[in-house]
């Protein structure tokens, strides 16, 4: 299925909603454009929920990183929501578990941001 | 029995659209002798990033070469070979993404995942000079690769 994303505004978070395949090409993509346009509004504060995610590929993982990157240096926070397993277990052999914050809980990721 | 081999011979465009191409057959093959749903999932997703590399990195995205990906099922396993056109590389110049160092790379994970999904991984020197990369999955309560699921 192709990657779909809504933003939702949660007092200073914006969370996005994510569902379908980060993979190569299109899903790639719409990550990419979906976070650049958030900070470009000027958002700083980005909660990527990936609940509806089952499949990313290294494309879709490099992504993932550009984005934590793109945020970092706009001095802003990145964090990912509710993992599926194959997602986890594709950060943890990757070692990127040690780059992002994971977050389990939709409340208690939104007052995890500083 | 004799342990007969089965094999299918894919040539590919260099396009996005033939790694998806490339991932679907390799997951019906696996389907089709009885891999898990999560090593089907595995062998798909090494096609896929096989295919990436080729489509990238050895082909360069030029759409003139091709790619050719053969699957071969026999002596109890799935074997993927993906062919490009390219110059070959040298697999131990390929950073390690597991260093502290390039974890924050945005590519170059896709040979790790090949290795950390697939029994086997090897890359080697196609033919024509491009890079060879074979993967080897172990078919599980094999049938002798005959391609027939186990009677349920």
């Amino acid at each position: 299925m192709a990657l779909q994303g809504t933003t939702r505004e949660v007092n200073d978070v914006v969370i996005v909603d994510f569902s379908g395949k980060i993979t190569l090409g299109e899903g790639s993509s719409l990550l990419r454009r979906t976070i650049k346009e958030m900070i470009d509004r000027g958002y700083k504060k980005l909660l990527i929920n990936l609940e509806d995610v089952d499949y990313i590929d290294s494309s879709g993982i490099g992504e993932l990183v550009s984005a934590y990157t793109t945020v970092r240096n706009a001095e802003g926070e990145l964090k990912l929501l509710n993992l599926t397993k194959r997602v986890h277990d594709l950060l943890q052999i990757t070692r990127l578990f040690t780059v992002f914050d994971v977050q389990s809980e939709e409340e208690k990721a939104l007052r995890s941001f500083r | 029995m004799a342990d007969k081999v089965q094999r299918i011979e894919v040539t590919l465009e260099t396009q996005l659209d033939s790694v998806d191409l490339a991932e679907s057959i390799a997951m019906r093959v696996a389907e089709s002798v009885g891999f898990s749903e999560e090593d089907v999932h595995k062998i798909g997703m090494s096609v896929r990033e096989g295919v990436i590399n080729a489509y990238n990195y050895g082909n360069q995205q030029d759409h003139r070469k091709k790619i050719t990906m053969t699957v071969e099922l026999g002596g109890e396993k799935m074997t993927v070979r993906v062919l490009d056109q390219g110059k070959g590389f040298d697999v131990s110049h390929v950073p390690d993404p597991l260093d502290e160092e390039n974890l924050l790379r945005t590519s170059g994970r896709g040979l790790f995942l090949m290795r950390a999904f697939m029994d086997e991984f090897e890359v080697r020197r196609g033919h024509g000079g491009g890079a060879e990369l074979v993967m080897v999955k172990n078919i599980p309560n094999a049938v002798s690769g005959n391609g027939q699921n186990k009677p349920g």
